[in-house]
């Protein structure tokens, strides 16, 4: 995979400006939401910058704005573009966070299941697969709703972010076991597993340092492609309200802020994070695509 | 000497590259009469397969053909439309591939197949095709071919199933028929019948037959003419006699000079010329005494796989694919294990080597004691170090996400040989021991050819200092030219550091390059093992007999 990329990797990636594009917003995005108090224009949750005064104030370009809020304010007057840079930043947080979770627990599921067969491969599908059964998105409610009952409230708060990348995480990690499972089967029958048997070496060393880096293409796709899941996900848990508090709003959560006054004409308070949602959403997915692609030249 | 059916002339064909044009082949001629075998040889990469794919209009994109013409009795064909081009294929050219297995449908019968393609192809109703279908089949040489017309692929041995695609090719009675090394992938007894089948059918039909083939002796068996090609362009041509006997140019002598002979033993494997370095002094460090006696004993050792149930509820069966009373390897010896695909073989060897645990019996090794009961973690360790393995497939017996002198430098780490900055030096002897750069640690493993990657399989054997090497296969998916050099390396490896080898092939003429004695192997068991010149001058077996015979060699037409 590393070594393909010296001769072929920026050829293929000048050739598709799509991916281009897409990777360029997904950049920005993250370092627009890692440095959002350095970026934003205001600081949208401390209620010692804000002022009710400043309320419901249209974007920039419309009758009666203010320049100083360049996408408008909230019924609170808070600005849309800082509350939704430092919403992006707790959804790309809880989106890499919830599949690096996923990748961790499904590779080493998978690579188990997928080395030593028989009773292992047998009682760890099997649990994969009924929890395949439910929709990932039950689950999460799941993990989210026991956590709930379990912890305290204020507790429950401080650790919305945590608890969301745990919740995500733990429903997502079946897909990883099965491609990582599919892989491994093929893998530990190659000659140069053979030979490393014949050399003697450990078999968590035959694991970790010759299977592993043998499969790690495919989970690299499929891990950009549920970015965009998990972020999806918890934007739709958020929106229910069960994600993260309205002191602390992600992308989803400030949708479903707005989501109310979108009849009372306010609309720029829902459609901007929206927008956001969708843009970084279907960016993480055409670059998915491309490196799928890239990986798998039998495809071009 | 009838007229000329197909012929190409000046032929160019490239392949289209961001970082420039790849030239496959450039300017190359060739004629075929009707009622002639012509042989087109040449090693992997010398486009004689593409010269075929051509004249088919099959070639793989994004190749082309850019110079040249290719003419069917006086017809042009590189300017024809596609749909003229496909509606010539089948009706006047028909194709052979190498693969039987992949090269028909699994999921339709073979009367289906073959009475779909005698119905598009002539134009003809279905009831009347399927009839011609059991007449072909029946040409082919397939016995009751009304019962077999409706049983699948699956149910054909692969020479039943390359007779099949042969009855596919003619289905449209074209005129030429390309033969793309129609025998590579079948066993030698099959393969002799198969090319029979080829020759017969060429010459009741007067056909133009090509044959594409990287095998000398399919050409010496089987072609009227030879045309030796080499990186894309004609190196010789002539009668096949004259080619194979007197051989004009360099290349084609030493391509013939390079196929080892099933006739004799070639001087150069009996007395390989001796190196002597530092590197040897480590290779043979802490070795005990050389001695004689047995190095590696198999008593009553079986292995049985088990085959599909037949029903849910029904038990497994089992399939014996090992069943030897036993065998043992002298120290210093070299001993061949020779058998068709599919006689256990390649089982026997890795369950030699401890790779594989026997279903009942026991290995047992001079040094170490039976296999089985070595139980402490250093006995063990201390065994894997003294019995290394060389693959068949080069591709796939490396690592291809490893730097080669790190896939090196792993196993003397591990077996704690040498002091870590001793490693690298060590890593760069190694390679040069089996005649590789010093620096090309540096590289991947795809950087390299087939029979690069080979030297560092072998490299990788050695850096452990083992007593005994199994070589499974370890020239079969090389070229002849390059196949000679690793035998002659591994020859020399064995006298030098006094190695103990097993040898396993289905390639009888290189075992009996390499071998001191030899064991045929049949369905699991071992039918004859004795010494290997004994053994091929006057075998005692028929089945051993039998593989003799039918085995083709480029030199018996004289």
């Amino acid at each position: 995979m590393f070594d393909r990329i010296r001769s072929d990797f920026w050829y293929e990636l000048l050739n598709s400006p799509v991916t281009i594009v897409s990777a360029i917003i997904i950049v920005l995005m993250i370092i627009g939401c890692t440095f959002a108090p350095i970026f934003a224009p205001h600081t949208p949750f401390d209620p010692a910058t804000i002022s009710i005064m400043d309320n419901n104030m249209p974007p920039a370009w419309a009758d009666g704005a203010d320049p100083r809020f360049l996408l408008g304010t909230d019924l609170q007057g808070r600005d849309v573009l800082s509350a939704m840079l430092y919403g992006g930043r707790i959804s790309l947080l809880v989106g890499i966070g919830a599949v690096a979770l996923s990748v961790v627990i499904g590779m080493a599921v998978g690579l188990l299941a997928g080395y030593f067969g028989g009773m292992a491969d047998a009682v760890l599908m099997r649990i994969a697969e009924i929890q395949f059964a439910f929709p990932p998105i039950l689950i999460a409610l799941l993990f989210n709703g026991i956590l709930k009952a379990s912890l305290p409230a204020d507790v429950f708060a401080q650790a919305a972010v945590p608890i969301m990348i745990l919740a995500i995480g733990l429903a997502g990690w079946v897909q990883f076991a099965r491609i990582v499972r599919a892989s491994t089967l093929v893998q530990r029958n190659q000659d140069y597993v053979t030979a490393c048997h014949a050399v003697g070496l450990p078999t968590l060393t035959i694991i970790l340092r010759h299977i592993t880096p043998n499969i790690l293409g495919p989970v690299l796709v499929l891990a950009m492609l549920q970015i965009a899941v998990a972020i999806v996900t918890e934007a739709t848990l958020s929106f229910l309200g069960l994600g993260t508090p309205l002191t602390e709003p992600s992308l989803g959560a400030l949708i479903q802020i707005g989501s109310q006054y979108l009849f009372s004409g306010v609309w720029w308070v829902v459609i901007f994070p929206g927008i956001m949602l969708l843009v970084m959403v279907v960016a993480f997915n055409l670059v998915a695509d491309w490196v799928r692609d890239y990986l798998n030249p039998r495809l071009r | 000497m009838s007229h000329i059916l197909c012929e190409t002339k000046d032929l160019k064909i490239t392949f289209p590259h961001r970082l420039g044009d790849f030239t496959a082949v450039h300017g190359f001629d060739l004629q075929v009469r009707r009622g002639e075998i012509v042989g087109l040889i040449g090693e992997s990469g010398a486009g004689k397969s593409t010269v075929g794919n051509a004249i088919m209009g099959l070639l793989s994109h994004p190749g082309q053909v850019s110079g040249g013409r290719i003419e069917l009795e006086g017809e042009n064909l590189v300017d024809l439309p596609d749909a003229a081009k496909a509606r010539m294929r089948g009706r006047r050219i028909g194709m052979i591939f190498q693969d039987p297995m992949t090269s028909l449908n699994p999921l339709m019968t073979v009367g289906g197949q073959l009475a779909e393609s005698i119905a598009v192809l002539q134009n003809i109703p279905k009831a009347q095709a399927r009839r011609m279908a059991i007449e072909r089949l029946a040409g082919v040489g397939i016995a009751e071919p009304a019962n077999r017309m409706d049983q699948y692929p699956h149910e054909f041995s692969g020479g039943m199933r390359q007779r099949v695609v042969i009855a596919l090719a003619m289905a449209g009675d074209p005129d030429l028929l390309i033969a793309d090394e129609p025998t590579t992938a079948l066993d030698v007894s099959v393969q002799k019948q198969v090319l029979d089948l080829i020759k017969s059918i060429c010459v009741e039909r007067s056909l133009g037959v090509i044959l594409v083939t990287h095998d000398m002796g399919v050409i010496a068996e089987t072609a009227d003419r030879v045309y030796v090609m080499r990186h894309g362009a004609l190196v010789e041509t002539g009668p096949t006699a004259q080619v194979i006997q007197t051989p004009s140019e360099r290349y084609t002598k030493e391509l013939i000079a390079a196929i080892p002979s099933i006739e004799r033993r070639e001087e150069r494997f009996r007395n390989p010329v001796k190196k002597t370095g530092e590197i040897d002094q480590w290779l043979l460090q802490g070795h005990k005494d050389k001695g004689s006696g047995d190095y590696v004993t198999a008593s009553a050792l079986t292995k049985d796989f088990a085959t599909k149930k037949k029903s849910f509820w029904g038990k497994a069966g089992t399939f014996r694919a090992v069943d030897i009373p036993g065998l043992i390897i002298k120290r210093g010896e070299v001993l061949g294990l020779v058998g068709e695909s599919g006689s256990g073989k390649s089982t026997l060897g890795r369950m030699m080597t401890g790779l594989l645990p026997p279903s009942s019996g026991e290995v047992a090794y001079g040094d170490h004691g039976i296999l089985a009961e070595v139980r402490s973690r250093a006995a063990r360790k201390a065994l894997r170090r003294d019995v290394q393995v060389v693959f068949q497939d080069p591709y796939s017996s490396l690592n291809s996400r490893m730097r080669v002198d790190q896939i090196l430098a792993e196993p003397i780490r591990f077996h704690g040989l040498a002091d870590r900055h001793d490693i690298p030096r060590l890593v760069g002897a190694l390679l040069e021991r089996v005649g590789l750069p010093a620096e090309a640690g540096r590289k991947f493993p795809h950087q390299f050819s087939g029979g690069q990657r080979q030297r560092i399989c072998i490299a990788r054997a050695l850096s452990v200092r083992p007593r005994f090497l199994l070589c499974d296969e370890p020239t079969s998916a090389l070229d002849v030219s390059i196949q000679a050099d690793m035998l002659a390396l591994l020859m020399e490896l064995r006298r030098s550091l006094g190695l103990t080898m097993l040898f396993v092939s289905h390639d009888l003429a290189v075992v009996r390059q390499v071998s001191d004695r030899v064991a045929v192997m049949k369905r699991g068991e071992i039918v004859e093992c004795r010494e290997a010149e004994a053994l091929y001058d006057a075998p005692k077996s028929s089945y051993t007999r039998m593989l003799l015979d039918t085995a083709p060699r480029a030199t018996r037409r004289q």
